[in-house]
């Protein structure tokens, strides 16, 4: 299963993070920076997964962003791989050419695609208009 | 108070602070703001300043406050508050606080709410962070849903389900009749999700797991469809449509075939299919690919379809995409065990691998690379990973090493190879060795008694380039004091000799123990070195020079050898060319340990003593001298005895060590000899039985015989054989008198030809009693790897009715099993 998902700019400042199995906030920023630091240092020969203690750490890099996906031994890193794309991809089409700032500014939308797709660790759907029909049902909601 | 900000204008404000303490600062103000804005219990703008409490929290600051405004926003009406009052719970929220049971009557109401998307939040939130008495009273709420038709509601359901299962494993039967037609969806996403809620399910229960056996065909044509159907845009990833769920079928396959004949009958078809048919150019397509490899390597697959998925690794290996290649080197590492000559096909492309520039791939070929080393390809695998160890990173160094040393100690083709390549491991690595390479190397050295010429004089050669290397200069200076006459007298077969000098080595013996880069443990051994070296080299008083020089060191280990030493220089002269003799055979225990030790009492004490003193010392033995001349000129080896420590009068009651990391089996006894030296307190005693040396000794049920027979001293012979070793006889004397007076100071001796080696223990006593009223029992062990027939020749020599008689005899009756 997913255990949590992170999105990390180069400056190691968190810009979204979603934890499947509950952490102690104090120990989530070590957590955090601790993961941050073993994947932003990474060359780019480097394969994209790594051992971390006793879990898969998945990363994925776009332009300023890192998207960071912790998960069990278990877990299909390939198949994680494609979801961390799948879930660019997603946003990409909900807030057409997505950039850092859109996900900051919005984070809850963010939060909510998000949840659309993993729940509890696990993938929900990944077809993009099903996953983003909630979403435009609220902004509807919200104008009327 | 004014409006509260937006939680855009929050993010803008904080990103212009420019310090840390700015952007605390900002925090607490608006943090203080939103405070007294719940007390004003405002639900306008609730919603907003809950918003912005969760950036907050994203942000690491504490916002444990806003927890019941989350429970408040929950119980609105308006969906914008009741979608971030459920962020807010699934965020703030867990199991251990308090608060969140209150959130159980708003989410059973939601549950049943007429909006699909409310009820969906409800589910979200409660498999998010359910606790288990939530999700008992919740369950039965989440089983109607997953039964509805709205496919929305029902994946959401399936997942909820999922978690309630984890949290009450009791309640996973409720969910059973629920699960039939979950697999008749059309709907991708209840697909999915209902795959999982079957996965954790066979997972939990092996009952289940039967029971979901019959799924199968249906999991198989599903698979099918997916991969037969031409493009549907709904699901497709790159020309291949739905990947995830078909990785999530291959896995719920892998469990129902586990261990299971038939179903793994029913899947090998479409596993060969997904193999075959799926286009690798995209990473996708390899996913799908890695999941099948795994699928068919743990359900009972036949052959064929293993082979194919191997090379479907080996495919993997060539890819430019690291990610692939670290994928395939990691799932060859669990495949290795049982496949494992069709991953020798793929051999070369790994030992490839080792050459990567990453690091998690290096180590995953490191690792398979020592996995496949067998007797054929030992030289050309050493040689790579010979290559490797000199250039990769420190933190591979120690493991390659010791993966070396245990290839090496395997499948070495000849004991040259083997000496070469450990000693080329400790010249380039010898740093990073784990701390038994030395005494194992040494052991090694001793066994090949042919190389020792050779070995010294590379140990030397190497020991002229660096110092630097501990373990490599310990085996190096302990080598040299053994077979420095060999160095210096120039004969090596192997090599072309080097001409060196008795000065040159002793030189090069100081240097260690002046120079700042050796331990104390190197120096212990170069000390020892050298003492060795004054029976074998003409250049004494230099040597005592030296050993005097650092009776005054302030390492009290290096103090105490020298006094010792100096005291065998003075008043034990006549003993130390006895005590400094060559090293006998040293067996390895590397099962037994020290249950092999000697378990004669004296014994116990040395070695707690050796553990505290590890580098060796040599071991006095006794009476090697009388037996040399016993020999005379025929071609009789060496005899090689046990010892007695020695009790040099300066160190009140300390034994000299006997070898300290090195394990000894049926070991240095301790005994007191016939010459009379004072009985030593305590722990060397007298009357030892050598009787229970060996714990698993299998008697072969070889006749004894009668040795010696003449003047009322009769010797008679016993045999065993030790189990670890079948080349060592171990052969018990047996004296007895029949005389009427007592034979006392007795003592036993014997020597055996050049191809053998003989060990003998120490007699249970000196006094052999007359008329047979007891006997005295020896133990001799010997070597017979060329298991030649044996021959021994043994001295006695003992004192009887006032006068000392000494006789010779020759011993070759012995019978065939003995030595065979």
């Amino acid at each position: 299963m997913i255990k949590f998902v992170l999105m990390v700019n180069r400056q190691g400042q968190t810009r979204l993070s979603r934890y499947y199995q509950p952490v102690e906030l104090g120990k989530r920023a070590a957590l955090e920076a601790d993961v941050v630091r073993g994947c932003l240092y990474r060359k780019k020969e480097e394969c994209s997964f790594v051992e971390y203690k006793d879990f898969k750490l998945v990363y994925r890099h776009y332009a300023s962003l890192y998207i960071v996906v912790g998960i069990t031994e278990s877990e299909n890193e390939l198949s994680v791989y494609e979801l961390v794309h799948n879930f660019v991809e997603v946003l990409d089409k909900y807030f057409s050419r997505v950039s850092e700032l859109d996900i900051m500014f919005n984070m809850d939308k963010v939060h909510i695609i998000l949840d659309e797709m993993i729940q509890n660790g696990h993938v929900v759907e990944t077809n993009h208009s099903r996953i983003l029909a909630p979403l435009s049902a609220l902004d509807t909601l919200a104008h009327s | 108070m004014p409006a509260p900000i937006r939680l855009r204008e929050l993010i803008r404000t904080i990103r212009t602070a420019r310090t840390q303490a700015e952007e605390r600062e900002m925090i607490q103000k608006e943090c203080a703001a939103i405070r007294s804005s719940f007390r004003e219990e405002d639900n306008t703008y609730r919603c907003r300043n809950v918003a912005k409490l969760l950036y907050m929290h994203m942000l690491g600051y504490p916002a444990h406050f806003g927890q019941l405004e989350c429970l408040k926003l929950i119980a609105s009406q308006k969906f914008t508050d009741k979608r971030i009052g459920y962020l807010g719970a699934m965020l703030l929220l867990d199991e251990r606080q308090d608060v969140h049971l209150l959130m159980t009557n708003c989410i059973k109401n939601d549950l049943n709410h007429s909006t699909q998307y409310v009820q969906g939040l409800a589910l979200c939130t409660l498999g998010c962070m359910g606790s288990s008495e939530m999700c008992r009273d919740l369950a039965g709420e989440v089983e109607k849903l997953l039964k509805t038709s709205n496919s929305y509601l029902r994946k959401k359901a399936a997942l909820c389900a999922v978690h309630v299962i984890r949290k009450v494993p009791e309640l996973m039967e409720m969910f059973l009749p629920a699960t039939k037609n979950l697999l008749s969806e059309k709907n991708h996403g209840v697909l999915h999700t209902s795959v999982v809620l079957l996965t954790e399910m066979c997972e939990r229960s092996p009952d289940m797991l039967s029971h979901f056996r019959k799924l199968v065909p249906q999991l198989v044509r599903i698979l099918k469809n997916l991969i037969m159907s031409g493009y549907s845009p709904e699901h497709d990833v790159s020309g291949i449509s739905d990947p995830f769920l078909q990785v999530r079928i291959l896995r719920l396959l892998r469990i129902l075939g586990r261990s299971d004949d038939d179903s793994s009958e029913a899947m090998n078809d479409i596993l060969a299919q997904v193999a075959t048919n799926t286009e690798t150019s995209k990473n996708v397509g390899n996913a799908i690919l890695y999941e099948t490899v795994l699928t068919i390597m743990d359900i009972k697959s036949e052959s064929g379809l293993r082979v194919l998925a191997i090379n479907i690794l080996g495919r993997f290996l060539l890819n430019n995409d690291k990610n692939i290649r670290y994928v395939a080197l990691t799932s060859l590492l669990k495949t290795v065990q049982t496949d494992h000559n069709a991953v020798q096909r793929h051999r070369s492309t790994i030992v490839d691998c080792l050459k990567d520039l990453d690091v998690s791939i290096k180590r995953r070929a490191m690792e398979l690379s020592f996995a496949l080393v067998n007797g054929n390809n030992i030289r050309g695998m050493m040689k790579e990973l010979l290559y490797f160890l000199d250039s990769c990173d420190p933190e591979f160094k120690a493991d390659c090493a010791s993966g070396v040393f245990l290839a090496a100690e395997k499948y070495a083709p000849s004991k040259r190879w083997h000496i070469d390549t450990i000693m080329r491991v400790l010249t380039t690595s010898g740093s990073y060795v784990r701390d038994d390479s030395v005494p194992n190397l040494i052991q090694l050295i001793t066994n090949s008694v042919e190389m020792h010429a050779y070995t010294v004089q590379r140990l030397y050669k190497a020991l002229l380039d660096d110092i630097s290397q501990q373990p490599l200069v310990q085996v190096s200076s302990w080598c040299i004091g053994e077979y420095g006459d060999l160095l210096v007298s120039g004969q090596c077969e192997e090599e072309e000799p080097i001409q060196v000098t008795e000065d040159e080595v002793l030189d090069v013996l100081e240097g260690l123990l002046v120079s700042n880069l050796s331990t104390p443990v190197t120096r212990g051994y170069s000390l020892t070195a050298i003492m060795k070296l004054s029976t074998r080299f003409s250049s004494v008083n230099r040597i005592k020079k030296v050993v005097s020089i650092y009776g005054s060191s302030i390492d009290v280990e290096l103090q105490q050898r020298a006094v010792e030493y100096n005291a065998m220089f003075k008043k034990y002269d006549h003993m130390r060319p006895a005590l400094l003799e060559r090293m006998p055979i040293m067996e390895k225990s590397s099962s037994n340990g020290p249950t092999e030790m000697v378990q004669t009492n004296g014994e116990t004490e040395p070695s707690a003593l050796e553990s505290k003193h590890p580098p060796p010392v040599t071991q006095p033995t006794n009476q090697a001298n009388d037996l040399l001349d016993l020999l005379g000129g025929n071609d009789v080896g060496p005899v090689i005895q046990t010892s007695m420590p020695t009790k040099p009068p300066s160190s009140g009651g300390e034994l000299l060590d006997l070898l300290g990391d090195l394990s000894l089996t049926g070991g240095p006894t301790s005994a007191p000899v016939s010459t009379g030296p004072p009985p030593q307190p305590g722990f060397l005693l007298d009357g030892l039985s050598s009787q229970n040396l060996f714990n698993d000794i299998s008697a072969a049920g070889i006749p004894s015989m009668t040795a010696y027979n003449k003047n009322g001293l009769k010797i008679e012979f016993t045999f065993e054989r030790a189990t670890p070793n079948p080349n060592i006889a171990v052969i018990t004397i047996h004296a007895s008198n029949t005389t009427d007076a007592d034979m006392t100071e007795f003592v036993f001796q014997a020597a055996v030809p050049k191809t053998f080696q003989l060990q003998l223990l120490s007699p249970s006593s000196n006094v052999v009693p007359a008329l047979n009223q007891g006997t005295v029992t020896q133990v001799i062990r010997v070597l017979n790897p060329q298991k030649q027939q044996l021959r021994m020749r043994i001295k006695l020599t003992y004192s009887h009715k006032g006068s000392a008689v000494q006789d010779l005899a020759e011993v070759n009756n012995f019978p065939p099993q003995s030595w065979q």
